[in-house]
Protein backbone atom coordinates (compact mmCIF):
# COMPACT_ATOMS: atom_id res chain seq x y z
CA UNK A 1 0.00 0.00 0.00
CA UNK A 2 1.94 3.38 -1.22
CA UNK A 3 0.55 6.70 0.49
CA UNK A 4 1.32 9.90 -1.26
CA UNK A 5 0.70 13.74 -0.45
CA UNK A 6 -0.48 15.95 -2.99
CA UNK A 7 0.05 19.63 -2.43
CA UNK A 8 -3.18 21.37 -3.14
CA UNK A 9 -2.81 24.93 -2.13
CA UNK A 10 -6.28 26.27 -2.79
CA UNK A 11 -8.33 28.58 -0.85
CA UNK A 12 -11.15 26.92 0.75
CA UNK A 13 -13.19 29.68 -0.43
CA UNK A 14 -11.44 29.52 -4.02
CA UNK A 15 -14.94 29.07 -5.54
CA UNK A 16 -16.57 32.17 -3.94
CA UNK A 17 -13.33 34.52 -4.43
CA UNK A 18 -13.70 33.35 -7.94
CA UNK A 19 -16.92 34.86 -8.31
CA UNK A 20 -16.37 37.74 -6.13
CA UNK A 21 -13.81 38.87 -8.54
CA UNK A 22 -15.71 38.61 -11.16
CA UNK A 23 -18.49 40.22 -9.74
CA UNK A 24 -16.16 43.26 -8.85
CA UNK A 25 -14.89 43.69 -12.66
CA UNK A 26 -18.58 43.86 -13.78
CA UNK A 27 -19.73 46.44 -11.18
CA UNK A 28 -16.62 48.75 -12.13
CA UNK A 29 -17.76 48.65 -15.39
CA UNK A 30 -20.99 49.04 -15.25
CA UNK A 31 -19.74 51.98 -12.75
CA UNK A 32 -22.10 51.10 -9.77
CA UNK A 33 -20.45 51.58 -5.89
CA UNK A 34 -21.38 48.43 -4.07
CA UNK A 35 -21.48 48.41 -0.83
CA UNK A 36 -21.84 45.70 1.60
CA UNK A 37 -23.59 46.11 5.39
CA UNK A 38 -22.11 43.96 8.14
CA UNK A 39 -22.95 44.36 11.80
CA UNK A 40 -24.90 42.56 14.60
CA UNK A 41 -28.51 41.36 14.70
CA UNK A 42 -30.57 44.83 15.59
CA UNK A 43 -27.40 47.37 14.90
CA UNK A 44 -29.84 49.75 12.48
CA UNK A 45 -28.59 48.30 8.66
CA UNK A 46 -31.72 48.23 7.61
CA UNK A 47 -32.77 51.49 9.08
CA UNK A 48 -29.72 53.42 7.87
CA UNK A 49 -30.31 51.49 4.69
CA UNK A 50 -33.57 53.16 4.85
CA UNK A 51 -32.28 56.50 4.82
CA UNK A 52 -29.91 56.40 2.44
CA UNK A 53 -31.47 54.83 -0.17
CA UNK A 54 -34.02 57.75 0.19
CA UNK A 55 -31.75 60.66 0.49
CA UNK A 56 -29.99 59.65 -2.35
CA UNK A 57 -33.12 59.37 -4.53
CA UNK A 58 -33.61 63.08 -2.92
CA UNK A 59 -30.80 64.25 -4.63
CA UNK A 60 -31.05 61.92 -8.18
CA UNK A 61 -29.22 58.94 -7.47
CA UNK A 62 -29.97 56.06 -9.33
CA UNK A 63 -29.78 53.30 -5.88
CA UNK A 64 -30.63 49.77 -5.58
CA UNK A 65 -30.36 47.25 -2.71
CA UNK A 66 -29.98 43.14 -1.84
CA UNK A 67 -30.64 42.43 1.70
CA UNK A 68 -29.94 39.16 3.52
CA UNK A 69 -32.26 37.35 5.55
CA UNK A 70 -32.31 34.02 6.98
CA UNK A 71 -35.90 33.48 6.66
CA UNK A 72 -38.09 37.13 6.22
CA UNK A 73 -38.87 39.57 3.66
CA UNK A 74 -39.63 41.73 6.36
CA UNK A 75 -36.15 44.15 5.62
CA UNK A 76 -37.21 43.97 1.48
CA UNK A 77 -40.45 45.46 2.36
CA UNK A 78 -39.10 48.25 4.38
CA UNK A 79 -36.62 49.01 2.20
CA UNK A 80 -39.09 49.24 -0.99
CA UNK A 81 -40.61 51.65 0.61
CA UNK A 82 -37.93 54.06 -0.63
CA UNK A 83 -39.06 53.48 -4.47
CA UNK A 84 -35.55 51.59 -4.88
CA UNK A 85 -35.52 48.09 -6.29
CA UNK A 86 -35.14 45.75 -3.68
CA UNK A 87 -34.26 42.36 -4.06
CA UNK A 88 -34.35 39.87 -0.64
CA UNK A 89 -32.17 37.23 -0.34
CA UNK A 90 -33.50 34.43 1.90
CA UNK A 91 -30.32 32.39 2.96
CA UNK A 92 -32.29 29.67 5.51
CA UNK A 93 -30.12 29.06 7.56
CA UNK A 94 -26.63 30.30 6.06
CA UNK A 95 -25.46 33.03 8.56
CA UNK A 96 -24.06 35.08 5.65
CA UNK A 97 -24.26 36.07 2.21
CA UNK A 98 -22.12 34.68 -0.63
CA UNK A 99 -20.97 35.80 -3.92
CA UNK A 100 -23.01 33.01 -5.56
CA UNK A 101 -26.50 34.51 -3.74
CA UNK A 102 -25.64 37.86 -4.68
CA UNK A 103 -24.93 37.14 -8.41
CA UNK A 104 -27.91 34.92 -8.65
CA UNK A 105 -30.35 38.18 -7.28
CA UNK A 106 -28.70 40.56 -9.59
CA UNK A 107 -30.80 38.38 -12.88
CA UNK A 108 -32.16 40.94 -14.55
CA UNK A 109 -31.08 44.41 -13.11
CA UNK A 110 -29.00 46.33 -15.65
CA UNK A 111 -26.29 47.60 -13.38
CA UNK A 112 -24.99 50.09 -15.81
CA UNK A 113 -28.29 51.84 -15.07
CA UNK A 114 -27.16 52.27 -11.05
CA UNK A 115 -25.61 54.65 -9.38
CA UNK A 116 -25.12 52.78 -5.83
CA UNK A 117 -26.15 49.05 -4.78
CA UNK A 118 -26.02 48.03 -1.36
CA UNK A 119 -25.94 44.64 0.00
CA UNK A 120 -27.63 44.55 3.77
CA UNK A 121 -25.87 41.25 4.65
CA UNK A 122 -26.95 39.12 7.52
CA UNK A 123 -26.87 40.11 10.91
CA UNK A 124 -23.66 38.90 12.15
CA UNK A 125 -20.38 39.92 13.33
CA UNK A 126 -18.44 36.42 12.22
CA UNK A 127 -19.11 34.75 8.92
CA UNK A 128 -19.68 37.17 7.28
CA UNK A 129 -15.98 38.87 6.88
CA UNK A 130 -14.64 35.88 5.03
CA UNK A 131 -17.03 36.00 2.08
CA UNK A 132 -16.16 38.39 -0.48
CA UNK A 133 -19.62 39.76 -2.12
CA UNK A 134 -17.61 41.35 -5.35
CA UNK A 135 -18.45 45.39 -2.98
CA UNK A 136 -15.75 48.08 -3.43
CA UNK A 137 -16.59 49.02 -0.01
CA UNK A 138 -17.28 46.72 3.13
CA UNK A 139 -19.16 49.01 5.95
CA UNK A 140 -19.35 47.94 9.42
CA UNK A 141 -21.90 49.25 11.58
CA UNK A 142 -21.82 49.27 15.39
CA UNK A 143 -24.49 51.07 17.47
CA UNK A 144 -24.31 52.78 20.35
CA UNK A 145 -26.45 49.95 22.72
CA UNK A 146 -24.03 47.44 21.74
CA UNK A 147 -20.82 47.76 23.57
CA UNK A 148 -17.97 50.28 22.48
CA UNK A 149 -15.33 47.16 22.36
CA UNK A 150 -16.88 45.42 19.98
CA UNK A 151 -14.39 46.15 17.74
CA UNK A 152 -12.14 44.59 19.44
CA UNK A 153 -14.38 41.03 20.53
CA UNK A 154 -14.76 40.93 16.13
CA UNK A 155 -11.53 42.37 14.93
CA UNK A 156 -11.77 40.07 12.02
CA UNK A 157 -14.70 41.95 10.67
CA UNK A 158 -13.69 45.25 11.76
CA UNK A 159 -10.26 44.66 10.13
CA UNK A 160 -11.59 44.00 7.17
CA UNK A 161 -14.04 47.02 6.64
CA UNK A 162 -13.51 50.20 4.60
CA UNK A 163 -15.43 52.07 6.74
CA UNK A 164 -17.34 52.22 10.11
CA UNK A 165 -21.23 53.68 10.99
CA UNK A 166 -21.84 54.37 14.59
CA UNK A 167 -25.50 54.07 14.37
CA UNK A 168 -28.47 55.53 17.11
CA UNK A 169 -26.14 57.93 18.29
CA UNK A 170 -29.85 59.80 18.87
CA UNK A 171 -29.55 57.77 22.21
CA UNK A 172 -26.21 57.72 23.17
CA UNK A 173 -26.86 59.72 26.19
CA UNK A 174 -29.63 57.38 27.40
CA UNK A 175 -27.33 54.71 27.28
CA UNK A 176 -24.22 56.03 28.38
CA UNK A 177 -22.67 55.44 25.28
CA UNK A 178 -18.27 56.21 25.96
CA UNK A 179 -17.68 57.74 22.31
CA UNK A 180 -14.01 58.49 23.11
CA UNK A 181 -13.87 54.53 23.94
CA UNK A 182 -15.71 53.61 20.81
CA UNK A 183 -13.83 55.21 18.43
CA UNK A 184 -10.66 53.87 20.02
CA UNK A 185 -11.31 50.58 19.79
CA UNK A 186 -12.39 50.79 16.14
CA UNK A 187 -8.72 52.68 16.05
CA UNK A 188 -6.75 49.83 17.29
CA UNK A 189 -8.35 47.61 15.26
CA UNK A 190 -8.25 49.43 11.84
CA UNK A 191 -6.07 52.34 12.33
CA UNK A 192 -7.55 55.43 10.30
CA UNK A 193 -10.53 53.85 8.86
CA UNK A 194 -13.32 56.90 8.27
CA UNK A 195 -16.16 56.21 11.04
CA UNK A 196 -19.45 57.86 10.67
CA UNK A 197 -21.46 58.51 13.73
CA UNK A 198 -24.97 58.76 12.86
CA UNK A 199 -28.66 58.16 13.65
CA UNK A 200 -31.38 57.14 10.99
CA UNK A 201 -34.19 58.88 13.18
CA UNK A 202 -32.65 62.14 13.01
CA UNK A 203 -30.53 62.36 10.27
CA UNK A 204 -27.67 62.93 12.13
CA UNK A 205 -24.22 62.56 10.29
CA UNK A 206 -25.82 61.41 6.99
CA UNK A 207 -24.41 64.53 5.05
CA UNK A 208 -21.06 63.41 5.78
CA UNK A 209 -21.84 59.60 4.93
CA UNK A 210 -23.20 60.61 1.49
CA UNK A 211 -20.15 62.77 0.86
CA UNK A 212 -18.11 60.29 1.68
CA UNK A 213 -20.44 57.69 -1.27
CA UNK A 214 -20.14 60.28 -3.77
CA UNK A 215 -16.70 60.71 -3.49
CA UNK A 216 -16.03 57.07 -3.21
CA UNK A 217 -18.24 56.57 -6.41
CA UNK A 218 -16.01 59.06 -8.47
CA UNK A 219 -12.98 57.64 -7.20
CA UNK A 220 -14.04 54.39 -8.74
CA UNK A 221 -14.21 55.32 -12.46
CA UNK B 1 -21.05 28.79 12.35
CA UNK B 2 -19.88 28.88 8.77
CA UNK B 3 -17.36 26.12 10.19
CA UNK B 4 -19.84 23.55 8.68
CA UNK B 5 -20.03 25.70 5.06
CA UNK B 6 -16.04 26.02 5.76
CA UNK B 7 -15.85 22.51 5.82
CA UNK B 8 -18.48 21.29 3.11
CA UNK B 9 -16.25 23.51 0.89
CA UNK B 10 -12.80 20.69 1.72
CA UNK B 11 -15.03 18.47 1.51
CA UNK B 12 -15.72 19.21 -2.37
CA UNK B 13 -12.49 19.94 -2.91
CA UNK B 14 -10.61 17.18 -1.61
CA UNK B 15 -12.85 14.95 -2.84
CA UNK B 16 -12.57 16.48 -6.38
CA UNK B 17 -8.52 15.87 -6.28
CA UNK B 18 -8.80 12.45 -5.36
CA UNK B 19 -11.06 11.36 -8.11
CA UNK B 20 -7.78 11.20 -9.97
CA UNK B 21 -6.83 8.56 -8.14
CA UNK B 22 -9.64 5.99 -8.07
CA UNK B 23 -10.16 4.09 -4.75
CA UNK B 24 -7.76 6.02 -3.17
CA UNK B 25 -8.53 6.71 0.70
CA UNK B 26 -7.62 10.06 2.22
CA UNK B 27 -5.81 9.80 5.50
CA UNK B 28 -4.91 13.41 6.23
CA UNK B 29 -5.72 16.71 5.13
CA UNK B 30 -3.67 19.72 5.93
CA UNK B 31 -4.63 23.66 6.74
CA UNK B 32 -2.95 26.44 6.74
CA UNK B 33 -5.76 28.91 8.81
CA UNK B 34 -5.10 32.47 9.60
CA UNK B 35 -5.36 33.38 12.77
CA UNK B 36 -7.51 36.63 11.64
CA UNK B 37 -9.76 34.21 9.40
CA UNK B 38 -12.19 33.42 12.48
CA UNK B 39 -12.48 30.34 12.83
CA UNK B 40 -12.65 27.97 15.58
CA UNK B 41 -10.25 25.19 15.26
CA UNK B 42 -12.77 23.21 18.10
CA UNK B 43 -15.43 23.38 15.94
CA UNK B 44 -14.16 22.82 12.17
CA UNK B 45 -13.03 19.56 13.47
CA UNK B 46 -16.40 18.43 15.26
CA UNK B 47 -18.14 19.69 11.73
CA UNK B 48 -15.10 17.50 10.05
CA UNK B 49 -16.04 14.55 11.81
CA UNK B 50 -19.76 14.39 10.85
CA UNK B 51 -19.27 16.14 7.20
CA UNK B 52 -17.02 13.48 5.99
CA UNK B 53 -18.56 10.34 6.60
CA UNK B 54 -19.49 8.32 3.42
CA UNK B 55 -17.05 10.42 1.72
CA UNK B 56 -13.48 9.42 0.46
CA UNK B 57 -12.71 11.80 3.52
CA UNK B 58 -13.99 9.56 6.01
CA UNK B 59 -11.90 8.93 9.07
CA UNK B 60 -8.82 10.81 7.82
CA UNK B 61 -7.58 13.53 10.51
CA UNK B 62 -7.64 17.42 9.89
CA UNK B 63 -4.35 18.90 10.52
CA UNK B 64 -4.44 22.96 10.73
CA UNK B 65 -1.25 25.08 11.27
CA UNK B 66 -2.61 28.36 12.26
CA UNK B 67 -0.42 31.31 10.32
CA UNK B 68 0.44 34.39 12.23
CA UNK B 69 -1.09 37.91 11.40
CA UNK B 70 1.02 40.29 9.21
CA UNK B 71 0.55 43.40 7.15
CA UNK B 72 2.80 46.39 5.81
CA UNK B 73 4.03 49.19 7.91
CA UNK B 74 4.31 52.17 5.64
CA UNK B 75 6.63 54.45 8.06
CA UNK B 76 8.60 51.54 8.22
CA UNK B 77 8.30 50.39 4.98
CA UNK B 78 8.66 47.16 5.78
CA UNK B 79 6.20 43.73 6.55
CA UNK B 80 5.76 43.30 10.02
CA UNK B 81 3.76 40.45 12.02
CA UNK B 82 1.24 41.59 14.37
CA UNK B 83 1.24 39.65 17.76
CA UNK B 84 -2.18 40.76 19.17
CA UNK B 85 -5.48 41.18 17.23
CA UNK B 86 -6.42 43.42 19.69
CA UNK B 87 -3.69 45.90 18.01
CA UNK B 88 -3.31 46.72 14.53
CA UNK B 89 -0.43 48.79 14.53
CA UNK B 90 3.46 48.45 13.90
CA UNK B 91 5.67 46.67 16.59
CA UNK B 92 8.51 49.02 15.82
CA UNK B 93 7.16 52.07 15.96
CA UNK B 94 3.43 52.06 16.34
CA UNK B 95 2.50 53.42 13.17
CA UNK B 96 -0.84 52.18 11.43
CA UNK B 97 -0.17 48.30 9.90
CA UNK B 98 -2.10 48.60 6.02
CA UNK B 99 -3.12 45.74 3.91
CA UNK B 100 -3.29 42.92 6.48
CA UNK B 101 -3.15 40.05 3.93
CA UNK B 102 -1.30 37.38 6.24
CA UNK B 103 -3.74 36.08 9.10
CA UNK B 104 -6.62 35.55 7.09
CA UNK B 105 -5.61 32.13 4.96
CA UNK B 106 -8.44 29.56 4.82
CA UNK B 107 -5.88 27.24 2.37
CA UNK B 108 -6.16 23.50 1.81
CA UNK B 109 -2.33 22.49 1.84
CA UNK B 110 -1.73 19.37 1.05
CA UNK B 111 -3.43 15.99 1.48
CA UNK B 112 -2.20 12.69 1.92
CA UNK B 113 -3.59 9.78 0.38
CA UNK B 114 -3.57 5.76 0.45
CA UNK B 115 -3.77 3.93 -2.95
CA UNK B 116 -6.57 1.30 -3.31
CA UNK B 117 -4.26 -0.87 -5.11
CA UNK B 118 -4.63 -3.97 -3.08
CA UNK B 119 -3.11 -6.05 -5.69
CA UNK B 120 -1.30 -9.30 -5.46
CA UNK B 121 1.46 -9.00 -6.51
CA UNK B 122 3.21 -11.95 -7.93
N1 LIG C 1 -33.23 55.24 18.43
C1 LIG C 1 -32.87 54.67 17.30
N2 LIG C 1 -33.29 53.43 17.00
C2 LIG C 1 -32.89 52.88 15.84
C3 LIG C 1 -32.04 53.55 14.92
N3 LIG C 1 -31.80 52.73 13.88
C4 LIG C 1 -32.47 51.59 14.12
N4 LIG C 1 -33.15 51.67 15.29
C5 LIG C 1 -34.01 50.63 15.88
O1 LIG C 1 -33.23 49.45 16.10
C6 LIG C 1 -33.98 48.28 15.79
C7 LIG C 1 -33.28 47.43 14.76
O2 LIG C 1 -33.13 48.17 13.57
P1 LIG C 1 -32.95 47.48 12.15
O3 LIG C 1 -32.71 48.56 11.16
O4 LIG C 1 -34.04 46.53 11.87
O5 LIG C 1 -31.61 46.64 12.42
P2 LIG C 1 -30.84 45.61 11.45
O6 LIG C 1 -29.39 45.78 11.72
O7 LIG C 1 -31.28 45.80 10.05
O8 LIG C 1 -31.33 44.22 12.03
P3 LIG C 1 -31.18 42.74 11.33
O9 LIG C 1 -31.46 42.91 9.87
O10 LIG C 1 -32.19 41.92 12.04
O11 LIG C 1 -29.79 42.29 11.61
C8 LIG C 1 -35.34 48.78 15.33
O12 LIG C 1 -36.22 48.74 16.40
C9 LIG C 1 -35.07 50.20 14.90
O13 LIG C 1 -36.19 51.05 15.01
C10 LIG C 1 -31.62 54.89 15.27
O14 LIG C 1 -30.87 55.56 14.55
N5 LIG C 1 -32.05 55.38 16.46
MG1 LIG D 1 -32.03 44.41 8.71
ZN1 LIG E 1 6.38 50.73 11.66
Amino acid sequence: MTTRIVELRQGILKKNDELARELRGRFTAAGVLVLNLVSSPGTGKTAFLERTLRELRENGARVAALVGDLETDNDARRLAASGAPVRQINTHGICHLEAEMVSRHLEGWELADLDYLFIENVGNLVCPSSYDLGERIRVALLSVTEGEDKPLKYPTLFNSADAAVITKIDIAAAVDFDRALALQSIDAIRPGIRVFETSSRTGAGMAEWLDYLRQQRAAQK
Amino acid sequence: MHELSLVASIVDAVTESVSAYPGARVKEVRLRVGALAAVIEESLQFCYGIATEDTPLQGSALIVTVVPVGGHCPSCARDVEIASLQSFRCPLCCGPVENVRQGRELEIESIEIEDAEETVQS
